[in-house]
């Protein structure tokens, strides 16, 4: 199975694990990613009033180009903005008639496109059942806190990823490579996101929180699908600090595929 | 003056799309809001300032450059108002006029490290400046 795959600009630089790794764990499960020809940077952010109409058509110009089908992500941040993007053209008549007017394209587009995250591939097209089948390293015994932030779960009605109050999805990722999901409190409040940038304070005592509720329960590694999440919770954390890994690259390392990678490099 | 002020907060509502007059007032979001320490005006209360025409007020607030986006607000509302949307609306009134960006994009080099995601850099000037 070939997917369109929307990797985003933070992934062929800053957070290029998310994405090596996740494209060998896909081969090795049996499916490609195919890269969009001309995707443009998503934005970042949703754009949310009903007249920001220039900042949404960078997203419906890639969801345009993967018209065939599904159109996977990876970073949380690029499957928010293209998931609501998308909700914007098939349900809100006004921006979908704006947008493709600025678009100028024969066909119009009204929200044709699945965007799907990688994690729900894994859960919902291969099934974690069938990855724990393939785990070749079982990560037995590691306690891994998974951290979802916002960006994946809210809104839920929009986002439908999981139960946006008490989310399992990674929890059974984690299960299903042999290691020990442990939950706690803080897995889905918010990492302080672009503040790093105007209130470094601020984002440092948000992370910390974080880190110190998983560390109460016993949490000693956090995977997280968010570059801006990771980079945060590694360098911000004021008093605290514990490793982050992308899940990516947890699913390689269980798949015994992370020192292959590593050697090709 | 004060006409002035409630055609600017119709306006608001109106690019916010959120029914703001659901609000009930009981302080759900402000309790949920993961930046709400640092905020002048906590999300309830920008409700019904906002509510209440004063634009200008909210104009000069800390809250606009606080608030994260991150939905927990809109998420645990009971009355399905969406107070993450209302700050945004107030937001985009201050940033689309000439020279009103927050940040100053050539000091930004001195705060960029060389492990931050270009993520954060574009999150930032989304939300601060036009």
């Amino acid at each position: 199975m070939v997917y369109n795959y929307y990797p985003g600009c933070t992934l062929s630089t800053k957070a290029k694990k998310l994405d090596i790794y996740a494209r060998a764990a896909a081969k090795a499960l049996g499916f490609e990613l195919a890269e969009l020809k001309e995707w443009q940077c998503c934005g970042a952010v949703y754009p949310l009033a009903q007249d920001a109409i220039g900042e949404r058509l960078a997203a419906a110009r890639s969801l345009a180009a993967a018209e065939d089908g599904k159109l996977v992500t990876l970073c949380s941040a690029c499957h928010h903005v293209l998931k609501r993007v998308n909700a914007d053209m098939a349900a809100n008549g006004e921006i979908c008639a704006k947008v493709n007017a600025y678009l100028g394209e024969e066909e119009t587009y009204h929200g044709q496109t699945e965007v799907w995250h990688y994690l729900e591939i894994l859960k919902r097209e291969i099934g974690f059942d069938e990855i724990a089948r393939r785990v070749k390293n079982p990560l037995t015994g590691r306690k891994i806190g998974a951290y979802y932030g916002c960006l994946l779960l809210r809104p839920a009605g929009v986002m439908q990823f999981d139960d946006a109050e008490n989310p399992g999805i990674l929890e059974d990722f984690i299960a299903a490579l042999g290691a020990t999901p442990i939950i706690y409190d803080y897995r889905n409040e918010c990492c302080g996101g672009y503040l790093t940038l105007t209130d470094k304070q601020a984002t440092g005592e948000m992370v910390g929180r974080v880190i110190a509720s998983a560390r109460q329960k016993g949490v000693a590694e956090l995977i997280t699908a968010c570059p801006l999440c990771s980079y945060n919770l590694e360098v911000n954390a004021l008093g605290t600090e514990m490793p982050v890994h992308y899940f990516t690259e947890l699913l390689a390392e269980a798949l015994g595929l992370k020192e292959e990678e590593t050697a090709c490099r | 003056m004060q006409i002035r002020e409630m055609e600017e907060a119709a306006e608001v509502l109106r690019i916010s799309t959120v029914k703001a007059e659901n609000c009930m007032q009981c302080g759900k979001c402000s309790a949920a809001c993961p930046a709400g320490a640092r905020m002048d005006i906590l999300p309830h209360r920008f409700v019904w300032e906002l509510m209440n025409g004063r634009v200008s007020l909210l104009a000069k607030s800390g809250t606009l450059w606080q608030c994260l986006s991150c939905f927990a607000c809109s998420a645990r509302c009971p009355r399905g108002v969406d107070p993450a949307r209302l700050i945004e609306a107030v937001r985009l009134t201050v940033i689309r006029r000439q020279g009103a960006n927050s940040i100053n994009v050539d000091e930004l080099p001195q705060v960029i490290d060389e492990n931050m995601p270009q993520q954060a850099i574009v999150s930032a000037l989304r939300k601060y400046n036009k």
